[in-house]
């Protein structure tokens, strides 16, 4: 008997096609209670489904929304279901994450019954100065990426006399290729929101504010109908003490992530950093002491209350505890997220999570354009604070790109300048002009243009960057290129001393190459190029070639391939 | 929907009065930046600042589909400047513009936070992933059918 339909309806499984199969399932079975969950991580299997039965629960992966799928999967068929990884299973820790795509992220009655605000009455039956040091007990650390200790942010805040202090929540996740604090606002929206009330309590601050992307717009409506709701059972009045929180929506500025341009940005201001101090505790949002925390940052923090900060501290290292969210991507089999105890290693994230194939990555690139790459000679590095700013990278908000072999690391470190250089806010010389400078580097090298000089310079111009900039944008920028640079630096060399980039992957370096032994003639090449580079014989005109790739795609016996400018050399796969 | 002139005057609803112009007219105009900043009380000049530092906020009327080809590091890893080329190559124009018949605009944008698919695009808020050559053709297609039978 069926008790209940969840449909894994984040953003990642709505882009996959969650909206259609749920609305199939409707229309094949209207009478049964079909219900809209969050993500449970498992990206690479959406859309996903699980059905809820007295005898147990059935998850179906990559369901389609054609009836005959649905039916199947309704009578509980054995086909397409879903089982987690043992490697996955084996290696996670679901503690922030564990009621993400369980429970109805917009039902309150169904959060109370996995324990949700307990832990807010809880804390309110404690003394606020009580409150701060369960969270300093407990070693929490930032989540957003810089890894200040939160308990002592909190003290900040609670040792200030002002009648108004303001607390904001930074859920501006700037950094391309992460999504845990997308996942944990569409899925628990009242977790992240019961952390933030106990920290009104802690810290005595009564206005809230939440600074959401404006590329969420799903997060920003769980989150607004969590906060009607919450209003509506009185669960802001703290004590006698009414909090008023609001939603804000940012307008795509990275820099934002910044405390100083974010307390900016919500004054309705260009997101201009300041100088630091005075301190956000100090003075910030319209004067008054501020205190930012990230989403993953609150998330943690009913669960720090429920079960006691030693305990939460016997997760993870010594000066890095609990769990940590990654938005795994990039050339691996299991992308999606995870979350894992501090400390565990790259390796086993990237080969024994991610199932990437042993042998075949070059790096990772952990914490986005503030980040660095790793090679593949450090991933016995753990996953902790200290252990990765030693090697040139940081943790970061937790997006972890995996890079393989067949990827230019040049390039890779041009993409992140090209992001930073965009998103400098322009207040400081070195980081506006000396971004667009190394930039500009970057592309003659991979344009094939460059020198050895511009290598030296781009090591110059980067510490340069990092002493002359005010934020942490721009103190932080050349990171991607200073890790290339340290551990790729053969890559760059390739590329200016024998104009060749070994992964094939710079246009400028490349020709494309037309095996005539393997061609059938179908042509589908010449049709198939937008720029009429391919001759009726197969020619290809190298001149007017764009490098886009559309004939090798199109090519159905792989007779057409990029190779070395000025011959054929063999390929690295 | 709510209208600009209900929101409290107070300078820092000044993003959400831009956001809510955007939602309704596509982009911003210079009619709204005179009139948005007589409502704050601000020198045009300095709404049109905050307007050219945030990218969210266009400046000429978009298309009616617009593409957002998401160059986001995992899609870039997985070949978003490819797509962003085939696209461009399609349909002429080159990203930030909109072609003359006011139907595609194309534009490459940081993560839309759909790694897991890479590389995708969205058209209109709706997203499309584990891009090939191929299915973008299909995907671009259906859009000008669709224009087609208006």
């Amino acid at each position: 008997m069926i008790e209940r339909i969840k449909v894994g309806m984040a953003s990642c499984g709505i882009a996959a096609g969650a909206s259609e199969v749920k609305e199939k399932i409707s229309d094949v079975a209207p009478e049964e209670n079909l219900v809209e969950v969050g993500c449970i991580g498992h990206c690479y299997a959406e859309p996903l489904v699980e059905i809820e039965t007295e005898d147990g629960n059935y998850i179906y992966e990559e369901v389609e929304p054609e009836e005959e799928f649905i039916e199947k999967m309704l009578n509980l068929e054995e086909f397409s279901r879903f089982e987690a990884p043992s490697v996955r299973t084996e290696w996670e820790e679901d503690y922030v994450t564990e009621l993400a795509g369980k429970i109805e992220p917009n039902s309150l009655p169904e959060y109370r019954e996995h324990g949700g605000y307990d832990a807010l009455e809880k804390a309110l039956k404690m003394d606020p100065s009580g409150v701060v040091e369960e969270v300093k007990t407990s070693g929490l650390r930032g989540r957003g990426g810089g890894g200040f200790p939160t308990g002592m942010k909190w003290d900040f805040l609670s040792s200030k006399e002002e009648e108004e202090k303001v607390l904001i929540c930074n859920a501006d996740e700037g950094d391309p290729g992460a999504f845990m604090d997308r996942t944990l606002m569409e899925s628990l929206p009242h977790q992240v929101l019961e952390g933030m009330l106990i920290g009104a309590h802690a810290t005595g601050a009564s206005e809230l504010f939440i600074y959401c992307r404006a590329e969420y717009p799903l997060a920003v409506r769980r989150l607004n109908m969590a906060i009607d709701r919450i209003e509506a059972e009185g669960l802001n009045v703290l004590n006698g003490r009414e909090i008023n929180i609001t939603v804000k929506e940012g307008a795509g500025a990275f820099v934002c992530g910044e405390e100083t341009a974010m307390i900016h940005s919500l004054e309705g201001k260009r997101g201009n950093p300041r100088y630091r101090p005075p301190y956000p505790t100090d003075e910030g949002f319209k004067g008054r002491p501020t205190l930012i925390n990230n989403v993953e940052t609150f998330s943690n923090i009913p669960l720090i209350l429920r079960e006691g900060g030693e305990s939460f501290a016997s997760v993870g290292t010594e000066n890095s505890t609990g769990t940590k969210l990654f938005a795994l991507a990039g050339d691996l089999e299991y992308t999606g997220l995870v979350e894992v105890p501090m400390g565990i290693s790259i390796h086993d994230v990237v080969y024994g999570i991610g199932g990437a194939e042993e042998g075949s990555v070059k790096a990772v690139q952990i914490g986005g354009p503030s980040g660095g790459c790793i090679p593949e000679e450090h991933f016995d590095t753990p996953v902790d604070y200290d252990s990765l700013n030693d090697l040139g990278a940081i943790m970061g908000s937790g997006g972890l790109i995996v890079i393989s072999k067949g990827r230019c690391m040049v390039e890779t470190a041009r993409y992140f300048l090209d992001f930073t250089t965009e998103e400098s806010c322009g207040k400081c010389t070195f980081c506006r002009v000396g971004t667009k400078r190394m930039l500009e580097k970057l592309e003659r090298i991979t344009g094939g243009e460059g020198t050895e000089k511009d290598v030296e310079d781009l090591e110059d111009l980067s510490h340069k960057i990092i002493n002359g900039s005010l934020c942490g944008l721009g103190q932080t920028a050349p990171n991607p290129v200073l890790t290339t640079l340290d551990y790729f630096r053969d890559e760059y060399l390739n590329h200016v001393e024998e104009d060749y980039c070994p992964a094939l992957e710079c246009g400028a370096l490349v020709e494309i190459y037309l095996d005539d032994e393997t061609c059938i003639e179908c042509g589908n090449c010449i049709d198939s190029c937008p720029v009429d580079a391919i001759s009726d014989d197969f020619e290809i005109d190298d001149e007017a070639c764009t490098r886009c790739n559309s004939c090798i795609e199109v090519c159905p016996v792989d007779a057409i391939s990029r190779v070395k400018k000025g011959g054929k050399v063999d390929v690295q796969s | 929907m709510a209208e600009i002139s209900d929101l409290a005057t107070d300078e820092s609803n000044l993003i959400k009065a831009l956001q809510l112009e955007q939602r309704q007219e596509g982009y911003i105009s210079d009619e709204a930046i005179k009139s948005i900043s007589e409502h704050f009380d601000m020198a045009p000049v300095e709404v049109e600042g905050v307007v050219s530092f945030y990218t969210q906020f266009k400046r000429v009327k978009p298309g009616d589909y617009q593409i957002q080809v998401c160059d986001g590091t995992a899609c870039h890893i997985k070949g978003s400047s490819l797509v962003l080329g085939w696209i461009s190559d399609e349909l002429g124009i080159e990203p930030g513009e909109t072609d003359e018949e006011g139907v595609f605009s194309l534009e490459a944008v940081a993560c839309l936070g759909c790694c897991s698919l890479a590389p995708v695009v969205s058209i209109n808020g709706k997203v499309y992933g584990n891009l090939t050559r191929e299915k973008i053709m299909d995907i671009l297609d259906d859009y000008r059918e669709r224009e087609a039978a208006k």
